[in-house]
């Protein structure tokens, strides 16, 4: 295809209408608002669904809700999580309807991909991908956040109640093939 | 104090309070060069819906601070393959003519019983000239040194365009002296001193705009950027440079936008003169001394937005408009423009 060439008169050819027109352009951008977020000071609003770190949580009453099942572990696709069982001597769990608890679980920041994949494969609903999206330090040691740490980072996840969860998606499943 | 300047010979006297003037003139300049940068990246944000660095102290201020230090410390590098002799002249000669300029603008009247200016040329502007065309060596030796393709071809493009500008320059500004008899500086601007429509911008507007149109392309600022070209040349003459000597090409660069602002606002805009206010005339005293300065870097720094204001609104001419323009457009107006005013000053006398 030839675009036709569109030939200049005089007047465009003194570049003056081009030269104002640049002018009024620039001018009408300097007064215009900014579209600039100041960082550190504002903050965009995470939202809901956005996968930021995964962090433990506890139930409405304070516990852990983590049995040391180690699904996370094995489906990590990077390799971030470590968990500690406690071994089939050692110490039980501390809330009821559980069998045992992590002596330790680690999750290493740097390896992290925040793919999600523990928080779908968690059968107690013990991790959760959260908000948090900045995370900072100084070594890599001390992006390797402790059990502890991830318990207090992720606080208390109220309302969740995973068995009926489970009856609902039991039950979608019984009628699955959606008959005709 | 007084009594032991008094005691002093008028020789003494001279280089004293000359070096207290060049002293005085050269930190001013550099930094003018320092907080153009500055304003250049704030405006240039703002006009682009941004807000530009405003981290580095109150809104930005200490941002060239910043800068300097950084380019100090960074790793200088220098390149295998370079001719290291030139390498090492190119920078050191970018910001050399800019500098040497200055001693021929008058950029203020009198403080005290000193002259404003560094140097009362009376071939100031032949001087100026024979200094602004040794600014194309800066980059025709980088784009030499570099020793690889795009500097080469950044370093050509600007001897071109230097060249053919600089004619242009030149013819152009002859009315002006025609009209004023002068060569000197000082003499043009108290030409000039005689209310707004003794600047000779209004006497002769073609002038003007050829002399900043080219301008334009003896600084390499846009529309007239070719010799750095970030898209085609992947940064131009520079590419090679690192840490100190890239911040001299830069700071040459602005140096040489100051003072070709203040060569417009000499030769054009009456200089320290501001019609109006019984400030035409040469100061007598110290506050009027002062003021004069004042309203001298207030014309440059209008200027200096100009070219600001023009880079961030212009696309880059291409190779062969630029030489149209130049030697097809502006030469043979500066001569139609060199006949006329010779005509008429005939006519009239």
């Amino acid at each position: 295809m030839i675009v036709e060439r569109k030939k200049l008169n005089l007047w465009e050819r003194l570049y003056l209408p081009a030269i104002a027109g640049g002018f009024r352009v620039t001018l009408r951008h300097f007064f215009k608002r900014k579209v600039t977020m100041q960082y550190p000071e504002e903050k965009w609003v995470v939202p809901e669904g956005y996968r930021g770190a995964p962090y433990l949580v506890r139930d409405q009453d304070g516990n852990t809700k983590c049995v040391s099942c180690q699904l996370c572990e094995f489906v990590c696709p990077p390799k971030a999580i470590k968990i500690i069982p406690p071994g089939p001597a050692g110490r039980l769990a501390e809330r009821p309807n559980a069998e045992k608890m992590p002596l330790e679980f680690e999750i290493n920041m740097l390896r992290c991909i925040f793919c999600g994949f523990c928080q779908e494969v968690c059968p107690e609903e013990a991790i959760f991908l959260q908000k948090d999206y900045s995370l900072t330090g100084t070594s890599r040691e001390e992006m390797i956040y402790n059990k502890e740490k991830l318990l207090t980072l992720g606080g208390t996840v109220g309302g969740v109640q995973k068995w009926k969860h489970k009856l609902e998606e039991a039950k979608e499943q019984e009628n699955f093939p959606v008959k005709v | 104090m007084i009594d032991w300047l008094n005691n002093l010979s008028d020789a003494q006297q001279f280089a004293l309070f000359t070096g207290v003037k060049i002293l005085a003139a050269f930190a001013i300049l550099m930094t003018m060069v320092a907080y153009i940068v500055l304003v250049e990246r704030r405006v240039c944000a703002f006009m682009q819906d941004r807000l530009g660095p405003n981290r580095v102290g109150p809104f930005g201020l200490l941002q060239p601070a910043a800068d300097g230090i950084k380019a100090f410390f960074k790793e200088e590098f220098t390149p295998a393959h370079v001719r290291k002799i030139y390498f090492f002249l190119a920078p050191a000669i970018a910001l050399m003519p800019a500098i040497l300029n200055l001693a021929v603008i008058p950029f203020g009247s009198k403080i005290g019983n000193q002259p404003m200016v560094l140097a009362n040329l009376n071939v100031g502007i032949l001087y100026t000239f024979g200094f602004v065309s040794l600014g194309v060596y800066s980059i025709v030796l980088a784009g030499y040194a570099a020793n690889s393709k795009y500097p080469f071809l950044g370093g050509i493009r600007s001897s071109a365009q230097m060249i053919s500008y600089e004619i242009s320059m030149g013819l152009s500004v002859i009315p002006v002296f025609m009209l004023v008899g002068s060569l000197n500086l000082s003499d043009v601007i108290s030409y000039q001193a005689h209310g707004l429509f003794s600047w000779l911008v209004f006497k002769q507007p073609l002038a003007f705009a050829i002399f900043l149109g080219a301008a334009f392309a003896e600084t390499n600022r846009t529309p007239f950027d070719l010799p750095e070209a970030e898209q085609e040349l992947a940064g131009g003459y520079n590419i090679e440079y690192s840490s100190i000597k890239f911040a001299l090409f830069f700071m040459g660069e602005y140096a040489n936008m100051i003072l070709a602002s203040a060569m417009m606002v000499t030769l054009f805009f009456g200089g320290w003169t501001l019609p109006g206010f019984g400030l035409d005339q040469t100061a007598t005293t110290l506050p009027g001394g002062i003021a004069h300065v004042a309203i001298f870097l207030a014309k440059v720094f209008l200027f200096l937005l100009l070219f600001i204001w023009v880079r961030w609104m212009w696309p880059r001419f291409r190779y062969d408009q630029l030489m149209d323009l130049g030697w097809r457009r502006f030469l043979p107006l500066a001569l139609a423009n060199i006949v006329v005013t010779a005509v008429v000053l005939w006519m009239k006398s």
